[in-house]
């Protein structure tokens, strides 16, 4: 389990996020929603040790500012928003990136090819000796989710549960690759992980997030499952918008349409 | 000669699974260690004089059959005391620009670093050459403890002040800008000639004539006290480079996707700063400001192996020394029985290179 507490954070003199409490438990997706510059990236980077914060971060019951980098990258992998490259990697040579840490927990039947699996889940099969520069945004992006996926290949690693962070991981993904790599995400959490992501479709939220952390501007707005997050005053009011909440007969799943840009 | 070493090559690719470009990578490393002992063979073999090195490795291997003759032992003083000197300080200083060419790269995020082009080499000169000047007045007693070693410490010193420099005024939150970089580099490279000639100012008729000297850029007058002075600090960081590939690798994703790997990236690019200004330094101490070297050999291996820092630092050891001894060759020969400054050749062959690299990738200075 991951557990945040009272966690802040301040860049100079202003506070970015103020007094946040924040879990996620093994086999659960936790989603991370608000407007822009309500302080979700903030708070993942915090989460992640990127930012001084104060207030408590414990992952598997040690506190994080205690750990060693080698030893956080043995529990998490962060896959981020974009990442530019100025020398001329392969695909492959990015992927195999992820397996730095030594501890990517595959069997050792898959460890030699673990790349062109990891590539495979996330759709790239064939990409291995394409060069990263002359990608498309989405296909970067994708890779990067396959060097994460080396680096945590096994969601549990010696009985202890292992989390994935991701940034966005599907903004500049077609609604297809979307839905697959949200189902890389559920299934990381099925096997024992636990997954933090920040997320902007509100949908592809309710469908996929055991549990929603609502943030605005830098407090935290609301937390709990879809179904008592998602509500038309709650989430009108954070983003400042109109938006309508219905469920879906199946399984009482939100949805979330849009009204207007006006409350 | 690098045609028939990428034919070769790429025969190997093909069993390597798609992407994976190591075993090309290591191949080419067998290949420039072949180069390597070729050209160091050759270096040793060839000069103004037609002193035989075969005959004075046969009296070495074989003393009994050596004939005592004048004629040998003044080859043996040639090939031991000047070629042999020459020879071991090229490797090192061909292999400490490369290196730090290559680590500078990494550490900066960008294909245009260079210890020569951003002043660090500038920085590293002008502790050499306050040592050169005071050396007799000022900085008596420093060099009565220092001996030999104050030459290349000094250089070092300078070097790692324009480096931590360059770095703070060049980096902002993990990101460097290029531009911001050359730019800062002129500027910090101009301070350093601005000192550099008030030195030159204060000196004497005697520091003149050494400083003149160093300041050209050449191997000649390369000694076994030299190679004493500069030799272990260059080899301590050439011994240091191939611990830094992994932490490089990962910083070309950005330093906070290094640190989720698990590299501790503010005491790794500690370590690398450090063993860049130390190669440059102690190079700089011996053999003045030799350029482009640190950024056409790893440019080039690029192009070949990939930019894995696992091949490319031992890659660009190897090259780095074999086109140093190349260079130093042509130096000896072209204007024979005179002699080029290694410098000129250097610049004659890196500058329009440097150029070919700007051309095909403008877009480097957007980033």
């Amino acid at each position: 389990m991951i557990e945040a507490t009272d966690i802040s954070v301040s860049i100079g003199s202003r506070r970015i996020i103020s007094d946040v409490n924040f879990e996620v438990r093994p086999g659960e997706i936790a989603a991370i929603v608000g407007p822009n510059g309500s302080g979700k990236t903030t708070f993942l980077k915090a989460l992640t040790g990127d930012l001084p914060y104060s207030g408590r971060v414990v992952i598997n019951n040690r506190d994080m500012a205690g750990l060693k980098p080698w030893e956080a990258a043995s529990m998490r992998a962060v896959l981020p928003q974009s990442t530019a490259l100025s020398f001329p990697f392969t695909v492959h040579e990015i992927v195999k990136l992820g397996l730095m840490s030594g501890r990517s927990g595959a069997l050792a039947s898959e460890e030699r090819n673990l790349p062109e699996r990891a590539l495979a889940r996330v759709d790239l099969d064939g990409f291995a000796g394409r060069f990263y520069q002359e990608l498309s945004g989405g296909e970067q992006q994708r890779v990067q989710l396959a060097r994460v996926l080396c680096q945590v290949w096994a969601p549990v690693l010696d009985g202890k549960p292992r989390y994935l962070f991701l940034d966005e991981p599907v903004s500049s993904l077609d609604i297809k690759h979307q839905l697959i790599i949200m189902d890389i995400a559920r299934d990381f959490a099925l096997r024992g992980g636990g997954v933090v992501a920040i997320l902007h479709d509100l949908n592809l939220t309710a469908m996929y997030a055991d549990r929603i952390f609502v943030m605005h501007r830098g407090r935290l707005a609301a937390a709990g499952t879809p179904q008592e997050v998602l509500s038309d005053d709650l989430i009108s009011q954070v983003f400042e918008c109109g938006l309508k909440v219905g469920r879906l007969p199946a399984g009482n799943t939100p949805f979330v349409l849009p009204q207007s840009a006006a409350i | 000669m690098v045609d028939s070493v990428a034919g070769s090559v790429g025969n190997m690719e093909r069993r390597a699974s798609a992407g994976d470009r190591s075993a090309r990578a290591k191949f080419a490393i067998v290949l420039l260690a072949v180069l390597l002992g070729v050209t160091v063979l050759l270096s040793l073999a060839s000069g103004a004089s037609d002193a035989s090195a075969l005959a004075v490795a046969r009296d070495w291997l074989f003393p009994s059959m050596s004939d005592g003759s004048p004629l040998s032992e003044r080859d043996r003083i040639i090939v031991y005391d000047i070629r042999l000197p020459r020879v071991v300080l090229g490797v090192l200083i061909g292999s400490a620009l490369a290196v730090s060419g290559a680590v500078m790269q990494g550490l900066f995020r960008n294909p245009l670093a260079d210890p020569g082009l951003v002043g660090v080499s500038a920085g590293a000169g002008l502790g050499a050459i306050v040592v050169i000047v005071l050396g007799g007045t000022m900085l008596g007693p420093l060099l009565a403890i220092l001996d030999i070693y104050t030459l290349p410490l000094a250089a070092f010193a300078g070097g790692l002040a324009t480096t931590l420099i360059l770095y703070r005024v060049a980096t902002r939150r993990g990101q460097t800008s290029i531009a911001t970089m050359l730019l800062a580099g002129i500027a910090l490279g101009a301070m350093a000639g601005a000192f550099s000639g008030i030195m030159v100012y204060l000196a004497d008729d005697r520091q003149l004539r050494d400083l003149t000297f160093w300041g050209l850029g050449s191997l000649a007058g390369a000694t076994w006290t030299k190679i004493a002075a500069a030799g272990p600090i260059i080899a301590l960081a050439l011994i240091a480079s191939p611990f830094l590939a992994r932490g490089l690798n990962a910083l070309a994703l950005g330093e906070a996707a290094a640190h989720h790997l698990g590299i501790p990236v503010q005491r790794f690019k500690n370590v690398a700063i450090v063993s860049v200004a130390a190669a440059t330094g102690a190079s700089v101490a011996v053999s003045g400001g030799i350029g482009f070297v640190g950024i056409v050999v790893p440019h080039l291996l690029r192009l070949l192996i990939g930019p894995d820092n696992r091949y490319l630092l031992p890659a660009s050891a190897l090259l780095g020394a074999s086109m140093l001894l190349l260079a130093d060759a042509i130096s000896r020969i072209i204007v024979a029985p005179a002699e080029l400054p290694i410098g000129i050749i250097t610049a004659a062959v890196g500058g329009p290179f440097f150029l070919w690299i700007l051309l095909r990738k403008r877009g480097l200075l957007d980033l």
